[in-house]
């Protein structure tokens, strides 16, 4: 007799269909009948050691690939361990379908065993989630996952599958199409709004572009590039944007925000038109609202209607898909005399410069600026979250998109590792560089021996520094130097660590050995680490209390 | 600022939890909202009464919109439209009051659905303003428990 297609195969289909061919995930009971039908298949599964791993291995090849991640997890502890995952996807926008068991249907609702309600659990950090109830929705349910992760603006999706629907036979062919009524992104923006944008920008005398996410997000650095050559707008960005304008660029000015660059930052209270793109006006890049951008007016791109005016009060707004809007926006540019304000922000840059300096002793700035010197700002750098998140985004120098990959939105620790596996296998033929600290670097460790199994030369950069860095600094601006729960003392030998889990790995502590270990990082093709003693007494550049003003 | 939203929705579990959890999370007002099936099976329709000012109303809108349950959404407060709501009011009621509280039912075109031997159950529909006067008139004799369904909404016809 012939097997009957079950809900399981189904959802295998749909995967095949819509082109995955990499999963990453960790099984358990309930999720066993799609595993079972994982295993037959010709798509990858990469087996890491905790779920929350998953999703930022997902994430991480998402960003990098430009595809969907995808992530399997099993439910209740399976399930709970990708929350913050997830939420860390959410925030940055990126399209993740995470696909978790569950207990079967008879029990939803009854506190068996390993059941938790992810659905409800993940309502407020998802675009969108489902419990899928009955076989016969499974295909539809599975494209339209997809369908929603990846359209409009990006985000995380879940489906959970009762372990009996998983098993059910299912007649339902797989859409070829997703109808979703209550789903349509807009693409085209309103002509008369991008005309007035033209107009806004033919009376602008500082007009300044700040590039978020949205636009590495829609691919859209390429007509970036040609909005602002054309008629000669400099270029601020994001922590997401990072990468969406080549930083060796004459009109890139790098960062703003609350870490960003000094005179990037005067050039935002100088601009009298401030261009957003596919930005969200956060908080950290904004300060205090009243004085952001005193001068100008705001002009606000993005797919997302709901972010715009949700932070910043528009002058005006246009929805929808940066490239259609852009390229409908170009021919309608008429040139402004740029020479005075080109001249201006030169000025700023020679007044308040940002400058890495070797120093007596070994300092983190300075082997981020080697770094990227050396893989000449086109390596793909993961980071996790702290003061050498900060370095990492200021002193590199990124010159391509999809390569600043960091949790920027909800700052999770542990971030990095995961995120590179997921980089490293999206881009086979990148070098791919974690830019971490000690207590990072802690949080999701065991993903060195995914990285091993996998195979993947990842090069670790590991700042140590001994203490909770940013935390500390913190401390030590706002509490007085009160340093509690800061300092490490029982810290592993990272060297021995690394080389435990297989990894080549070196620790240097003077500027004079950074070249040497980068250059012989760069050469072996096994995962390596180099452990860089730094002081505890290093500060990021920090531009204003939080909330407050940024001068 | 009261404004009433009238929501057309996906009828499937979840979507109502889906849009009280926005309200919750991003700390809009919500004054009331009632939920039902409409003439379309697959369809819902939740007429919600938020309270807030312009930029507040505007970001529930956006933010209600992005859901995907949410099918169309509009805000019908400056336009013709009918509502009502449905109030259950249980008053004590001595015999001898008893004539005097007929009378405000009888003004309010009320309807006394329940007699017990102290009190009375009394059920009104009307607009807001209608259904807080009766329960003014009432508060005298003690009430002693209201139940109301929170408003719903109709466009009316168009004029041709
Ligand atoms: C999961 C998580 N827990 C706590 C924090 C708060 N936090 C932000 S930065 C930081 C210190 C990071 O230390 P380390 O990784 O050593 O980096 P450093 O700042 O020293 O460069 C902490 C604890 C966080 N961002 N994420």
């Amino acid at each position: 007799m012939a097997e009957e297609r079950s809900g399981a195969r189904a959802l295998l289909e749909v995967l095949q269909q819509e082109g995955v061919e990499l999963v990453f995930g960790y099984p358990g009971g309930a999720v066993l009948p799609l595993y079972d039908e994982l295993g037959r298949s010709s798509i990858r599964h990469v087996l890491v050691r905790q779920e929350q791993a998953a999703v930022h291995a997902a994430s991480g090849y998402a960003r990098v690939s430009g595809k969907t991640g995808v992530c399997f997890a099993t439910s209740g502890p399976g399930a709970t361990n990708l929350v913050t995952g997830i939420a860390t996807a959410y925030m940055d926008s990126v399209p993740v379908v995470a696909f978790t068991g569950q207990v079967p249907t008879t029990m939803v609702g009854s506190d068996a065993f390993q059941e938790t309600d992810i659905t409800g659990i993940t309502l407020p950090i998802t675009k969108h989630n489902y419990l899928v109830n009955d076989v016969k929705d499974l295909p539809r349910i599975a494209k339209e996952a997809f369908y929603i992760a990846s359209t409009g603006r990006p985000g995380p999706v879940l489906v959970d599958i009762p372990r009996d629907v998983a098993l059910t036979p299912c007649q339902e062919a797989v859409p070829q199409e997703v109808e979703l009524r209550g789903y349509k992104p807009t693409y085209q923006g309103h002509p008369g709004q991008i005309r007035a944008l033209a107009q806004l920008l033919a009376e602008a005398k500082r007009p300044l572009i700040f590039v978020g996410g949205g636009v590495v997000a829609s691919g859209a650095e390429e007509l970036l590039r040609q909005l602002a050559e054309k008629i000669q707008i400099p270029v601020a960005t994001s922590l997401t944007g990072l990468g969406a304008f080549p930083e060796d660029h004459p009109l890139s000015l790098g960062l703003i925000g609350l870490h960003g660059k000094p005179y990037a930052n005067f050039a935002v209270k100088e601009c009298d038109l401030l261009l957003g793109l596919g930005v969200r006006f956060d908080e950290r890049v904004t300060g205090a609202l009243q004085q952001f951008a005193p001068q100008a007016k705001i002009a606000h791109l993005d797919i997302d209607p709901a972010e715009i005016g949700k932070n910043v009060r528009v002058d005006l707004p246009l929805v929808g898909d940066l490239n259609c809007i852009i390229k409908e926006l170009l021919p309608l540019l008429k040139p402004y005399d740029a020479a005075p304000w080109l001249a201006r922000i030169k000025a700023l840059r020679s007044s308040y410069p940002l400058i890495a300096s070797p120093g007596g002793e070994l300092q983190t700035p300075w082997v981020i600026e080697r770094l990227g010197e050396m893989t000449r700002g086109r390596a793909i750098i993961t980071t996790d979250v702290g003061q050498h998140q900060m370095f990492a985004a200021l002193f590199y120098g990124y010159t391509e998109p999809r390569t600043f990959i960091s949790s920027c939105g909800l700052g999770t620790m542990g971030y990095g590792l995961p995120a590179a596996i997921g980089a490293a296998l999206a881009r086979p033929d990148k070098q791919v560089w974690l830019v971490t600290g000690e207590g990072s670097l802690q949080m999701h460790m065991a993903e060195l021996a995914t990285a091993r199994e996998q195979g993947l030369a990842i090069k670790i950069l590991l700042f140590n520094n001994n203490c909770l860095g940013m935390v500390r600094q913190l401390q030590h601006d706002y509490y007085q130097g009160r340093y509690t729960a800061v300092k490490f003392s029982g810290n592993p030998d990272f060297v021995r660590l690394a080389e435990c889990y297989g990894a080549a790995a070196l620790r240097i502590s003077k500027p004079e050995e950074v070249v040497p270990a980068l250059a012989e990082a760069m050469q072996n093709d096994r995962l390596t680490l180099i452990e860089c003693l730094v002081s505890e007494e290093e500060m990021v550049n920090t531009m204003a209390p939080p909330g407050e003003v940024i001068r | 600022m009261k404004r009433t939203l009238s929501v057309l929705v996906e009828n499937r579990p979840g979507v109502l939890t889906r849009v009280a959890g926005l309200f919750s999370r991003r700390g809009y007002n919500i004054d009331s909202l009632a939920v039902g099936r409409t003439e379309t099976p697959s369809l819902s329709r939740m007429t919600i009464v938020v309270d807030g000012d312009e930029r507040i109303i505007e970001q529930v809108c956006k933010q209600l919109h992005k859901l995907i349950d949410v099918i169309k959404l509009s805000d019908i407060t400056d336009e013709p439209h009918v509502d009502r709501e449905l109030v259950l009011i249980k008053v004590n009621a001595e015999p001898a009051v008893r004539g005097e509280i007929m009378q405000i039912v009888d003004i309010f075109r009320a309807r006394i659905v329940d007699i017990a031997r102290n009190s009375l159950i009394i059920e009104a529909t009307g607009d807001a303003g209608k259904i807080d006067a009766i329960e003014n008139s009432l508060r005298p004799f003690g009430i002693r428990e209201v139940v109301r369904t929170g408003k719903i909404a109709m466009l009316r016809g168009s004029k041709e």
